[in-house]
């Protein structure tokens, strides 16, 4: 058996299905419910089972079609900078709000993909986010709390 | 049905909704001409806005985007010979060719003129067919709607991916896993959600399309160094010939345009194929039944092999509506998602909708009209200008997609915690769709998770645990015998490979 990423990603799921079932097991049912031809755990119970069926048979059957993945032709530092923009977003938009936080998401991302027309970085960031803002906001009644814009007056 | 139709057209002409077609088209032809931006992304991208409207005006808005999807990937297809949509990739086939040849003009005429007329028929063939069937499937029982997911699911599994079965079946399981996690709907137990209270309402559906679609399609981009617009830079998209199409090619036209429509709408009402199989399939067909002569000009620009396809995906976008709006069970990933945006609006698809929601179910279907006439008539002449947005740098095109997920998220649950979540399920997409790990069998599972138990709830709870319910009634029988055909015709291929 050729060890490769799918069989390890298979292997993978192998153990996160026996870990499901495990938790399917553990599921707190109704004292009456527990001998019940379905309770709330049976159906989670049969998904274990079919999750270790199915990576089983992808660990133990040949790959016919193996993947091969050149990772060094990979794009992982603008990728994972791009997840961290988006963590620290998801972060800070609570307590700065949807206006200046999603205009900085936006910036950033533009600037670290490599673009540097700042003009257009700016409008296509600040008074884009104003206007998509406008329109849930302002027409399709979507209510967007927002701390700063609260804070300099501009919202009730 | 008269009246229906009525209802339909009175909802569906409204000024607000036929502005949202116009809006939805649009919008769906410029990311369906993006190269691996498909009508998925295209309507996960709407969802949270058409939860502003009524469900009516919402679905509208979402067919608008999914034909307009389609017809973007033609143009693509044709101008860069890069399918934006799988279902357009043997419209290339001939379309390509005949750009090269300076009838650039002409093959998205011939393209639009096909697809308005797949699209008319197939229209047609759902008006007749969807409430016939409404009524038909109201004799279904729970074992058969239980035995007729798991067909879907396995034939998605099976279509979805070359060779790649079992692949498509573990992500099957992990949407139906996904499903799970929160309240069980009968007794209110929590499962799963390790004592966190923002899963006890479960995982949000428009979070795992938006993560597995939208935000991974993006990350994949720029993780593969991928630019969906460099092709667009290498072509002229101006100088596009006349869209003149002259006598001949209309003649050939007119005999390739209904018997394509037949197969493609056919194609679409099967659960799991698809306009890909629908338009291959049509192209092969046309292939054999035309003259020696014309078979020669297959695959160098040939009017039938260009129509034939562009018929068929069209026919089978509406064929594949007919499963979703009769049955309550999606067809393809697309119409998976429009059934988990139509459950989010309270609208419980079905038998029944038909005739508890009949300005839904008839302005669906009126609507596909309209918007097959908008593509025609605002897209055709458009297309020089619409295909200029080819060429916007992926540097402002990605994190345009990434704030349109994250917003979408946002607005609807104002929390952090989905952010995250979704971030953490893109992430994983991601690294699996390199892999060639499918994420329409993932969605399919996820929307019908909670269809399924439940319909296994009542088949067992009425059997008194036994399974006898599977082979007790002999259209659960037929469903099963048929899925387990499937199953058995993928292993025999991949033995077969191996051998």
């Amino acid at each position: 058996m050729n060890i490769n990423t799918t069989k390890i990603i298979s292997l993978l799921f192998f153990i996160f299905s026996a870990f499901y079932l495990y938790t399917a097991y553990q599921i707190q049912v109704f004292a009456f419910d527990e001998n019940a031809p379905f309770n709330a755990r049976t159906f989670p119970i049969y998904l274990g089972y079919a999750g270790l069926f199915f990576s089983g048979l992808k660990l133990i059957l040949p790959d016919p079609n193996t993947i091969k993945v050149e990772h060094k032709s990979l794009e992982y530092k603008k990728t994972g900078i791009l997840i961290l923009i988006a963590i620290i977003y998801g972060a800070t938009i609570l307590k700065v709000g949807y206006f200046l936080t999603t205009s900085l998401f936006l910036f950033a991302s533009y600037y670290f993909l490599g673009e540097r027309r700042w003009i257009l970085m700016f409008l296509l960031s600040f008074p884009f986010v104003a206007a998509f803002m406008y329109l849930l906001h302002g027409i399709l009644d979507i209510y967007l709390r927002d701390p700063f814009l609260q804070s300099i007056g501009v919202m009730g | 049905m008269i009246e229906g139709i009525l209802i339909g057209l009175t909802t569906a002409l409204t000024f607000q909704n036929i502005l949202m077609v116009m809006v939805g088209c649009f919008f769906g032809t410029i990311i369906g001409m993006l190269p691996g931006l498909g009508p998925m992304t295209a309507i996960a991208l709407m969802i949270p806005i058409t939860y502003g409207f009524d469900p009516a005006t919402g679905l509208i808005l979402m067919a608008g985007v999914y034909y307009g999807a389609v017809f973007g990937g033609s143009t693509s297809s044709i101008l860069l010979n890069a399918p934006g949509v799988p279902g357009t990739v043997a419209t290339s086939f001939d379309g390509y060719p005949m750009a090269q040849q300076g009838k650039a003009g002409k093959a998205l005429a011939i393209a639009a003129w096909s697809s308005f007329a797949g699209g008319t028929l197939s229209a047609i063939y759902l008006l007749f067919m969807a409430p016939s069937l409404s009524k038909v499937s109201l004799s279904f029982r729970s074992p058969d709607y239980f035995a007729l997911m798991i067909l879907g699911l396995t034939a998605i599994a099976a279509f979805s991916s070359k060779g790649q079965f079992l692949k498509a079946m573990m992500m099957v399981v992990l949407g139906l896993m996904l499903a799970s996690v929160g309240q069980d709907s009968l007794s209110d137990i929590t499962r799963f959600t390790f004592n966190n209270m923002n899963l006890t309402d479960g995982i949000s559906f428009v979070l795992v399309v938006m993560a597995t679609f939208a935000m991974s399609e993006a990350l994949t981009i720029i993780l593969k160094r991928n630019d969906p617009t460099s092709a667009a830079k290498q072509v002229s998209l101006t100088e596009l010939g006349s869209i003149k199409i002259n006598k001949e090619e209309r003649t050939k036209m007119y005999k390739t345009i209904p018997r394509s429509s037949v197969i493609g709408f056919l194609i679409g009402v099967l659960p799991g194929a698809g306009a890909t199989i629908a338009s291959f399939l049509a192209y092969g067909m046309e292939r054999n039944v035309v003259s020696d002569q014309e078979k020669e000009k297959f695959g160098k620009g040939s009017v039938n092999g260009l129509s034939a396809p562009e018929t068929a995906n069209n026919a089978a976008c509406s064929g594949s509506f007919v499963p979703m709006l009769t049955l309550g069970i999606p067809g393809s990933g697309t119409t998976a998602v429009m059934l988990g945006a139509l459950l989010g609006f309270g609208v419980q698809p079905g038998p029944r909708l038909y005739m508890t929601n009949p300005e839904i179910f008839w302005s669906i279907i009126m609507s596909m009209y309209i918007g097959m006439v908008i593509l025609l008539i605002l897209n055709l002449p458009l297309i020089p200008y619409i295909a200029r947005i080819l060429a916007v740098p992926k540097n402002y095109l990605i994190p345009l997609i990434l704030f349109f997920s994250v917003t979408g998220i946002y607005v609807m649950s104002f929390n952090n915690f989905d952010i995250y979540l979704m971030i953490g399920i893109a992430v994983v997409a991601t690294f699996l769709r390199l892999y060639d790990f499918p994420m329409p069998p993932l969605i399919l599972a996820f929307v019908l998770g909670g269809l399924m138990e439940e319909n296994l709830r009542r088949s067992l709870l009425l059997s008194n645990g036994s399974w006898d319910f599977l082979w007790d009634r002999a259209l659960t029988a037929c469903i099963l015998v048929t899925t387990v055909l499937i199953v058995l015709w993928h292993l025999y291929k991949t033995f077969s490979k191996k051998n």
